[in-house]
């Protein structure tokens, strides 16, 4: 057991599969002699050679709809997007083609490829390198989506996107690479996607969340502990296929929900788990459904100022628990 | 690459008489399945179709070039004579057209020759022009990382020709000296948008010395000459030299599918120049000349073709379509619970 970083866990689990398994494939903007842009591969084409760590040209489209190509004919590539901002050129091999292979092929093809997506804001990124991109993948079936936010759940959900027959989304918050720290199990283990988790149990209501804001709303129960409200900290892990039980089962336990996300609020997945609770838990609540995001303009500013405005912040998350509570 | 069914002796390898003579009784099948279909979609059984004829000769002499029993083929929606080339039965591109529940490609799910087949590795994922190019690139790196001699063909039109995803296939083939042929059916119209509209240039196969490998333009009614310059493509690629662009020159003797109507946007000059190209009387009249086949054999290959698939008709017709329930296969969806 070993303290590690988000990036040190997504490196170390890379790593770790690529040496169980030889069909595992890494391809990749600057993923070579640099290592990544994030240090996510430091080390690996010494280690495992050019023809498995592949520099690929900045053609997004391709590295994507290569490793599908690979992956239909019995490799596991895992394709790295260099910021999430840049996946939109490749998005039609991600939602128009790999999602589809099983089911358009009756179970002739699959593709086990993992797609590796650093995304999230609070880095000074400002317009574009900034971006949540989960709802677009969210929203397709066929693929399955992951928002590990703590380094233990990122070598187990990396290491189950990898092992899996089907495609993968794996959302890498790059605020968490280095800010968030956790022991890490040396042995070899996975989680399983679809997922979540509790990560702070408790009665009064429920916060759900996910990547980064997910830690402040930690930050924000233990402020709201001090004034008495006993909250409980839903972390989802895993966005598609959503774990809409463990959402149900907390919501109707504490009979209040806050969501908290980075992304846009509309059409995304606090609408989803609005929806879920709505449905679900209608007479076990004894307060609105609540949403909690950054404002309805383009994420989001370079000025370190508006960005500071626009996230959430686990500041403005108390206020909106306090709020809630009162109701 | 000069080659013609008449010029003189080739130094590379032809096919054989008797297997000249196979291709074209293949071609004669691929016609009559291919017009069997088009009436299908008059007579409302088959929703859509977009037909091969015009490129039977260029398809059929590529994949006899190829080695079906370890190759790939990336097949695009206008490849008739390809699939019963590869030893697919006219039954099961009539599964598909009338999507029937044996369709063995998708299973009815997905428009007729798409999917993936369960016999021969033959697949085409999706609709959307050129996405089956880097899939292509992707696929042979995977046997160039194995050490597999396997070749992979991926078939387009000149339509495809101007997405990205045709760029970066062959850029990304070409770095990585893949295996891999890039066999375009050159029909000169995306719809009907003609070529003039399409590219500033003359030749599709020129693009190929921007990248750093062969292009080679071929008269795509002429079996030999796609044959030689197939052969050559496959070589070079099995031999780890890397990719080949082909550009056949064909003719889309129909509109681009059963929803079209090409007297929108073709010259009578146009079609009539088309109509002198029909691949069919060109192989026949060359098979002829070569005393290959007589006036009677051409006949009963003619009958032969008709009566087969008649045959696949009566059968496929009265076959049941796919149940409802069929549509959640293979996915994690549960119809009696929450999704």
């Amino acid at each position: 057991m070993a303290e590690q970083t988000v990036i040190e866990s997504v490196r170390n689990t890379m790593q770790a599969e690529m040496r169980r398994d030889d069909s595992v494939i890494f391809l990749g903007e600057d993923i070579g002699a640099r290592g990544g842009v994030f240090l996510a591969s430091d080390g690996f084409v010494e280690e495992f050679g050019a023809n498995r760590v592949i520099d690929t040209p900045l053609a997004e489209s391709s590295i994507c709809g290569v490793a599908l190509g690979a992956a239909v004919n019995g490799m596991r590539p895992i394709a790295e997007i260099q910021f999430a901002d840049f996946v939109w050129p490749a998005i039609n091999q991600i939602i128009g083609e790999a999602s589809k292979v099983r089911y358009g092929t009756y179970g002739v093809k699959n593709a086990p490829m993992t797609i590796r997506i650093p995304y999230g804001g609070g880095v000074r990124g400002g317009l574009y390198h900034s971006q949540s991109v989960e709802v677009l993948f969210a929203h397709t079936p066929g693929l399955s989506v992951v928002a590990p936010a703590t380094p233990y759940d990122m070598k187990g959900l990396l290491a189950s996107a990898i092992r899996s027959d089907d495609p993968v989304i794996v959302l890498e918050h790059k605020r968490t690479y280095r800010l968030v720290k956790g022991e890490v199990p040396s042995e070899d283990y996975t989680i399983p996607i679809g997922k979540a988790e509790i990560k702070r149990p408790g009665t009064d209501m429920t916060v759900v969340s996910y990547g980064l804001i997910l830690h402040y709303a930690l930050q924000a129960a233990a402020l709201a502990e001090n004034i008495g409200i006993d909250v409980e900290v839903l972390d989802l892990r895993t966005l598609r296929p959503i774990d809409a039980d463990s959402i149900v089962e907390s919501v109707s336990r504490t009979g209040k929900a806050l969501i908290v996300q980075e992304d846009t609020p509309a059409v995304s997945i606090s609408s989803e788990v609005s929806a879920i609770i709505g449905e679900r838990c209608f007479f076990d609540l004894d307060g609105p459904i609540t949403r909690l995001g950054p404002p309805d303009i383009p994420p989001m500013p370079f000025s370190p100022i508006q960005e500071a405005a626009f996230m959430p912040s686990s500041e403005t998350i108390f206020q909106a628990i306090t709020k809630l509570a009162e109701l | 690459m000069k080659a013609t069914a008449d010029g003189p002796e080739q130094t590379t390898e032809q096919p054989s008489g008797e297997r000249m003579v196979e291709l074209y009784r293949i071609m004669v099948l691929s016609r009559y399945l291919d017009e069997r279909v088009w009436l299908l979609n008059r007579q409302g059984k088959a929703a859509i179709a977009a037909s091969a004829q015009g490129h039977e000769a260029a398809q059929v002499a590529c994949i006899e070039a190829t080695d079906p029993s370890k190759d790939h083929y990336l097949i695009y929606y206008r490849q008739f004579t390809a699939m019963i080339a590869l030893k697919t039965e006219p039954e099961e591109m009539l599964r598909g057209f009338l999507a029937k529940a044996d369709d063995p490609m998708s299973a009815a799910r997905q428009f007729p020759l798409h999917g993936a087949h369960p016999r021969v590795d033959l697949f085409n994922f999706s609709n959307v022009i050129a996405t089956q190019l880097p899939q292509a690139a992707g696929v042979a790196l995977a046997d160039k990382l194995r050490g597999s001699d396997a070749v992979t063909v991926v078939f387009f039109g000149d339509g495809a020709s101007s997405q990205g995803d045709t760029h970066e296939a062959m850029n990304f083939a070409a770095i990585h000296r893949l295996p891999v042929v890039f066999f375009c059916e050159n029909n000169r119209y995306a719809i009907s948008v003609p070529l003039d509209k399409q590219m500033g240039i003359e030749s599709i196969a020129t693009r190929a010395a921007s990248y750093g490998f062969p292009g080679v333009q071929v008269d795509g009614t002429d079996i030999v000459a796609v044959y030689e310059a197939m052969s050559a493509a496959v070589k070079r690629a099995r031999a780890g030299q890397g990719p080949t662009l082909i550009e056949a020159s064909v003719e889309r003797l129909l509109p681009h599918t059963t929803d079209d109507d090409h007297t929108r946007y073709r010259s009578s000059e146009d079609i009539a120049y088309m109509s002198e190209r029909d691949p069919i009387r060109i192989v026949s009249a060359m098979l002829r000349r070569r005393n290959l086949l007589t006036k009677s054999q051409d006949e009963l290959i003619h009958a032969s073709a008709k009566e087969r698939v008649n045959v696949a008709t009566d059968i496929v017709d009265a076959e049941p379509y796919p149940s409802v329930e069929t549509m959640f296969d293979h996915t994690d969806f549960d119809p009696r619970g929450r999704s």
